[in-house]
């Protein structure tokens, strides 16, 4: 890709990083939530490798970290919705923190923290995804 | 009514894509018009007529929402959507790498 | 005993994902982990079948409690049927699992298997036991998608072509799936099962209904391989790595095709007379055309996977026949049999299929070959596994003592009783045939005369491959007490009656 296509990219990967977070954190009082946030989360990472070509990255070394980094949110997800059953009345996926008042940023409990976990746990298995199409594609090409 | 009939169409050129073609990435991006279309005709399901979109704010409520249960329904076969096309996708790849062709006339080993 | 519900879908789950990560870390990890978990399951899963008798428990999500009997959130519902299910599903998986402790020890990547194999479970149990709609098409997809997975866990190019047509067809299903659900919601304004019954109980158009069961029995008898939705099936079942293809064939056909249009059609909708016969011809082509089929393969899980066609329409047959009987309305007790024998030739196919597989997959294992006209005089060199197949062919033929008999017997009875005269001939006929394509299995891989010097090198199966074989082939003798009425009372008993009375389903969960 041109020099523009680089430098733009690698400008705009982390405003995009942001946008995304935004829409995770704000995911109890806006549309989005853990899922749209999540895609918006790997769209920055795909757009760096996709501007760079995959032979001048070292991808080999990055699925073992999106794999890992997906397995544990998911991880700390079930073991969230189980700790209901532990705390309180024993129901799964109770919700179980205090609701602050409607319409602040640290209220309705334990969903921020759902669409935290959510949101990477998608990123990773997008970002993990790609990776393994484009590292299959590397391998066969040699 | 006539949004019905389009979405209608959109599921029938699909399907007619799935039928017909020969090349593996293009049954699979026609399986996933088809898909696409079934989403459009839940979210249109919900339709309430003079409806805002169903978000609270602060300020008042009591007003006409539209439904937002087929809203969260399409969300999640939007994401079901997404690991149903990559598998297809991984597929592919991995069968291009075998019979070194995509076009299914080729890929024939399996008779009976 | 409420508080294990959720567990049964949240412990594979948790297993899935610990086997991937922690797997790079230890050696043998997740060959430990495995089948600890599938354990601990069938332990709930039979400790509920004690504790359930004749009630069903909703289990309401989250605590969102219906408000003046209109259900709001999202319920799983454990009656006489589900548990039964669960049973089966676990003690299967349970089996599979073991015997392929020692068969996937020549693929590459282990761990991906066993985390594969774990999330299917945590789907089944997830299909068996949910109480709403939209949470049913969840469960199923992520059941279903991992199963497209393990068919081409191996990539060679059968596998991966096998694969490739099965979830094109299976993605066609899902969609017709998703479009009933929405017209459904349109029409009644809810998801839950027991108050879209309540719903229809009021009164409904006939043509919209008519149409919503006709794309419901489209897409899951695509799920369960009804002709004329099988085309998938002899590839994806023969292609797969044996246990999986005894997975495939023996539970997950079940969990996701036939018990979802039991539950759809006996709990869900109020009966009417075409959908029954629709149900009954297509149960009947299903049994002759899928026999028919199978007598001309000669590769030996091509055969299994058409004779797996042939029994499933036995029970969608016997199905068709209960709901025909109840809607005529004088011969309850012919109904009662006519869905007892279809439960009970669910139970004994996801048994003898299995064992059929797994013996499959030991000649496979030690021959390298599937072609039939390439084995022979196998029957002193691999004795367990001759045995063991033998009583699986004899139950699967339905001959006695074993349990195929007395489930096909029962089915006959029933279709006896309720005048139903051709069906009961073609049952019949059917099972002939069956008994010879299973003979021509026996004679070409066991006792034909081929060259003995070559069979000479060939030992038998590992131990955990021949364990799980024989513990199946005891299970086959064990279910045939099943014929007895005091022991079919405890045990099919609940799940009928949660089937023919489905009030005892909607006044638990509107009644909160």
């Amino acid at each position: 890709m041109s020099t523009i296509v680089k430098k733009v990219s690698q400008l705009m990967a982390g405003l995009i990083f942001m946008y995304g977070i935004y829409i995770i954190l704000h995911g109890h009082l806006t549309p989005g939530g853990g899922f749209a946030g999540g895609a918006i989360l790997a769209g920055a990472f795909i757009l760096l490798i996709l501007a760079f070509g995959s032979s001048a990255l070292k991808l080999k070394k990055e699925v073992s970290g999106s794999s890992n980094t997906e397995s544990l949110a998911i991880l700390v997800v079930v073991v969230l919705a189980l700790m209901a059953l532990l705390l309180g009345s024993k129901i799964f996926f109770f919700n179980y923190l205090p609701k602050g008042e409607a319409g602040a940023l640290l209220s309705a409990g334990v969903i921020p923290l759902y669409n935290i976990f959510i949101g990477i746990e998608v990123a990773g298995a997008i970002l993990t995804i790609f990776l393994a199409l484009v590292i299959f594609k590397e391998e066969s090409s040699k | 009514m006539i949004v019905y009939i389009l979405c209608f169409i959109l599921f029938l050129v699909g399907l007619y894509g799935v039928i017909t073609r020969r090349n593996l990435i293009k049954i699979a991006i026609s399986l996933s018009i088809m898909e696409f279309s079934i989403f459009l005709i839940l979210v249109l399901i919900g339709y309430i007529e003079n409806g805002l979109a169903p978000i609270v704010d602060a300020s008042g409520s009591a007003q006409i929402y539209v439904d937002p249960l087929p809203q969260a329904m399409v969300l999640t076969a939007i994401v079901i959507g997404l690991a149903t096309t990559a598998m297809l996708m991984a597929i592919a790849i991995r069968l291009y790498r075998k019979y070194k062709t995509f076009d299914i006339r080729e890929i024939k080993n399996l008779r009976g | 005993m409420e508080a294990l519900i959720p567990l049964f879908v949240a412990i594979p789950l948790i297993a899935a994902f610990l086997i991937v990560v922690f797997g790079k870390l230890f050696k043998g990890f997740h060959r430990f982990l495995a089948p600890l978990t599938l354990l601990i399951l069938l332990c709930m899963a039979v400790f509920e079948f004690t504790g359930l008798g004749e009630n069903s428990i909703p289990y309401a999500m989250g605590g969102w409690i219906g408000k003046e009997g209109l259900p709001l959130g999202i319920y799983l519902v454990l009656d006489g049927f589900s548990v039964l299910m669960l049973c089966i599903i676990n003690l299967i998986g349970l089996i599979a699992l073991f015997y392929s402790l020692s068969y996937i020890a020549k693929y590459t990547a282990e761990n991906n298997y066993y985390a594969l194999f774990c999330l299917i479970i945590a789907g089944m149990n997830g299909v068996v036991l949910s109480g709403d709609l939209f949470n049913l098409f969840v469960f199923l997809e992520v059941s279903v998608i991992s199963s497209y997975a393990l068919v081409a866990f191996g990539v060679g190019k059968t596998e991966l072509e096998a694969s490739f047509k099965y979830q094109v067809l299976g993605g066609l299903a899902s969609m017709l799936i998703l479009l009933a659900i929405g017209l459904i919601y349109w029409q009644t304004k809810t998801l839950n099962i027991a108050d879209i019954r309540k719903v229809f109980e009021g009164g409904y158009s006939a043509s919209f209904y008519l149409f919503v069961q006709v794309l419901l029995i489209a897409g899951f008898g695509l799920k369960a391989a009804i002709i004329p939705f099988h085309a998938w099936l002899p590839d994806a079942h023969s292609s797969a790595p044996s246990p999986i293809s005894a997975m495939l064939s023996g539970v997950l056909i079940k969990a996701v095709g036939i018990y979802v249009l039991i539950r759809l059609f006996f709990n869900m909708f109020v009966f009417s007379q075409e959908i029954a016969l629709v149900l009954t011809t297509l149960g009947a082509i299903s049994m002759v055309v899928g026999s028919l089929l199978a007598i001309v393969q000669w590769d030996l899980k091509r055969l299994l996977a058409y004779s797996s066609i042939s029994q499933v329409g036995y029970v969608v047959m016997a199905m068709g026949m209960g709901i025909l009987l109840l809607l005529r309305g004088n011969n309850e007790a012919a109904a009662i049999l006519a869905i007892g024998g279809a439960l009970y030739h669910m139970i004994n196919h996801a048994v003898f299929k299995g064992l059929l597989f797994l013996n499959a997959g030991s000649l496979e294992h030690r021959l390298d070959t599937r072609n039939l006209r390439e084995m022979g005089g196998l029957s002193k060199a691999m004795p367990i596994t001759s045995t063991t197949s033998f009583m699986a062919s004899m139950s699967i033929s339905g001959l006695p003592p074993f349990n195929g008999f007395f489930s096909k017997l029962i089915i006959i009875i029933a279709a006896i009783n309720g005048r139903f005269y051709l069906l009961a001939t073609l049952a019949v006929i059917v099972s002939i045939i069956t008994l010879a394509y299973f003979l021509k299995f026996q004679r070409y891989a066991f006792y034909n005369k081929a060259a003995e010097t070559a069979t000479q090198k060939i030992k038998e199966v590992p131990f955990p491959m021949s364990f799980s074989m024989i513990f199946l082939a005891a299970l086959c003798l064990a279910l045939s007490l099943l014929a007895i009425p005091s022991v079919s009372e405890t045990i099919l008993s609940p799940a009928i009656d949660a089937l023919i009375q489905p009030e005892i389903y909607s006044t638990t969960i509107l009644g909160l």
